[in-house]
């Protein structure tokens, strides 16, 4: 009968990425429920001496595929070694992360392994021996309780939303042989956005700003409340499409749904299309001065004013405060 | 060029979703349905390649008998012809019986190349492009904001948290279209005119010969967790004041800064 729970890590330039951890520590707890074994498959170039990290949240065994092939990341590579893992040992259920490499990876391991899964997960559990996954549909508009019949369970993980857990356990590793065929995708070139530059779907705090910032010469102040906080700038689609800020900064539908611990909104309305990206933050703040906008209904602290005032107001008291 | 675009019928993204009082699904009445916004992305791509390299665009789409109106949007917008996967077991099906049975149609027609949306709006799984790309064998680039084909060499830039990827495949392949790879076209007048005439094929899980056992269901909808009531920081009514309050608000009652 399968067993176990199982991860597939996140790496990204040799180093494991946070959600690894995110999910290492969910499947412990899982792992926990269950009685069971929690494992994870670790598929990169040169990361044997770091699979066993995974060791401090809770994972008793690493399956490392140590190839060149794996770095960059492409779907063919990945996809064929941790299916091919994950049957031989007859996984129960299978974590994978709700990332944009996750997102490419896990549906196909899907079609390979001919079962279902539950994407971008907030929440998941073991009921009656089975994974029950939580997540947001309809743009958040409700919610999901996902139970998979076939095996392996899959579940993906939504990053920033899984508390990670230092648990010390075994992290024995081993190697396993990935059986790699035919690579029909390559990677021609990784074009890095500025360093140091904090993703919106994988920053705790983000400052975000619409049509209400003006222009993009605006921007600066929330660049600079940004810094002050260690956040990343965020934008609504009125500012993508005016030229603004860069697709890969928009919120919304048809941007990056974000989870963040507090989310920032500076001059934007909160049309529907908006509030599907961002209101599952933990804390949303307004600053808008029309009383009226739809985003006070989902702030819980709200700020009626003009933001040109109160942004840069408001670097100085933080600065003050963590300074 | 074969060109296939799969779409499906969403609801719009203003609609108003309530969750049936069993749990079994979402309240439909009142709804207004349209083409998920990720899927027009995917036929206008589809388009522009037709016009660049000849050929035709066929649109498959799994639905109940509205999704007809979805498939007559594509039509209109220059694809030139249709097959309608109508049947009730399909319908509502998982990601998995979904791609399984598009693979189906997709098998019976000529292709070089597949558009996706990178997900649907209603369910929002994004699986179905990949999982259709492995049941067919061919390689996937997902969530594509810039694709050039030549021959039968296809370049698509993807992008990944930080970073762009730019990524070499080639056709026959599925691609997953989303935000920044084009601006959809409106359908025209004579467009929709035209597209009344073209033949939209029907088709049912029987006709297909595939399996309608889900391997996944959505045991329970529920609505969303109810945020509490927000406040509005007021306590002077300067800028500076207020922003005061907010920083000392959020280190203190909210622990975020
Ligand atoms: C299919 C579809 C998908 C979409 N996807 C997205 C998406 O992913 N993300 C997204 O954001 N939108 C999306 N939209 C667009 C959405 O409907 C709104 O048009 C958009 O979010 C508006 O952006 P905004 O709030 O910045 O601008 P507006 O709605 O114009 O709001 C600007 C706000 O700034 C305030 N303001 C102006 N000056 C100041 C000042 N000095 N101080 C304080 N406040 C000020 C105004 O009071 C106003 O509330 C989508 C729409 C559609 C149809």
């Amino acid at each position: 009968m399968a067993k176990g729970v199982w991860i597939v890590a996140e790496l990204r330039d040799g180093a494991f990425r946070k959600v690894t951890f995110e999910m290492a520590s969910t499947a412990r707890k899982l792992a926990d429920q269950l009685g069971e074994e929690a494992c994870a498959v670790v598929c990169g170039s040169g990361v044997a001496g770091i699979a066993g990290e995974l060791g401090k949240y809770g994972i008793d065994k690493v399956y490392v595929a140590d190839n060149a092939a794996f770095e960059p990341y492409t779907t063919d590579a990945h996809a064929a070694a941790v299916a091919k893992v994950v049957k031989d040992n007859d996984a129960a259920i299978l974590l994978v992360a709700a990332s944009f490499q996750g997102k490419d990876l896990a549906p196909r391991l899907v079609g390979k392994l001919a079962t279902g899964m539950a994407s971008d997960c907030t929440d998941v559990k073991i009921a009656d021996g089975k994974l029950l996954a939580i997540r947001p549909m309809y743009a958040g508009k409700c919610f999901g309780e996902i139970v998979v019949s076939a095996t392996p369970q899959i579940a993906a993980l939504r990053p920033n939303v899984f508390p990670i857990v230092e648990s010390a356990k075994a992290g024995a590793v081993e190697a396993f042989d990935p059986g790699l065929g035919e690579l029909k995708t390559k990677v021609l070139e990784v074009q890095k956005e500025q360093a140091g530059k904090i993703d919106v779907s994988e920053a705790n705090i983000i400052v975000s700003g619409g049509r209400g910032m003006k222009g993009p010469e605006n921007f600066a102040i929330l660049e600079e409340l940004a810094g002050v906080l260690g956040a990343a700038v965020g934008a609504s689609r009125a500012a993508v499409d005016a030229g603004w800020r860069a697709q890969s900064d928009q919120v919304g539908q048809t941007g990056k749904v974000v989870s963040p611990n507090l989310y920032i909104a500076c001059g934007i309305s909160g049309a529907i299309q908006h509030l599907a990206g961002m209101s599952s933050s933990k804390y949303i703040v307004a600053v808008n001065k029309d009383p009226e906008a739809p985003i006070f209904q989902k702030a819980d602290y709200g700020l009626v004013d003009d933001l040109f005032k109160v942004v840069p107001a408001l670097t100085q008291e933080c600065k003050k405060l963590l300074g | 060029m074969n060109i296939i675009a799969c779409v499906k019928q969403v609801p719009d993204t203003e609609a108003q979703i309530k969750v049936k009082a069993d749990g079994s699904g979402i309240e439909e009445g009142g709804i207004k349905w349209v083409m998920n916004p990720y899927d027009e992305f995917g036929v206008e791509e589809a388009l522009k390649l037709k016009e660049k390299a000849g050929g035709d665009v066929t649109i498959v789409s799994i639905g109940p008998a509205r999704a007809m109106e979805t498939i007559r949007t594509a039509l209109a917008m220059g694809a030139e012809k249709g097959v309608h996967i109508d049947d009730p077991a399909l319908n509502a099906a998982d990601a998995y019986t979904t791609a399984a049975a598009l693979a189906a149609a997709i098998k019976g027609l000529p292709y070089d190349i597949i558009f996706c949306g990178q997900r649907a709006i209603d369910d929002d799984s994004a699986q179905v492009g990949a999982i259709l790309a492995e049941i067919l064998g061919v390689p996937q680039v997902t969530f594509v904001t810039k694709l050039e084909i030549d021959g039968t060499k296809v370049k698509a830039v993807r992008p990944i948290e930080g970073a762009q990827l730019v990524i070499e495949t080639s056709l026959p392949c599925v691609i997953t279209a989303t935000k920044g790879l084009n601006e959809p076209r409106y359908a025209s007048l004579p467009g929709i005119m035209k597209a009344k005439k073209k033949p939209v094929e029907a088709k049912n899980a029987a006709a297909l010969g595939v399996s309608t056992d889900a391997k996944s269901k959505v045991a329970k909808m529920i609505p969303p967790p109810a945020r509490p009531p927000g406040k509005i920081l007021c306590a002077d009514d300067t800028p500076e004041g207020k922003a005061a309050e907010l920083a000392k608000l959020l280190r203190e009652e909210a622990k975020v800064i």
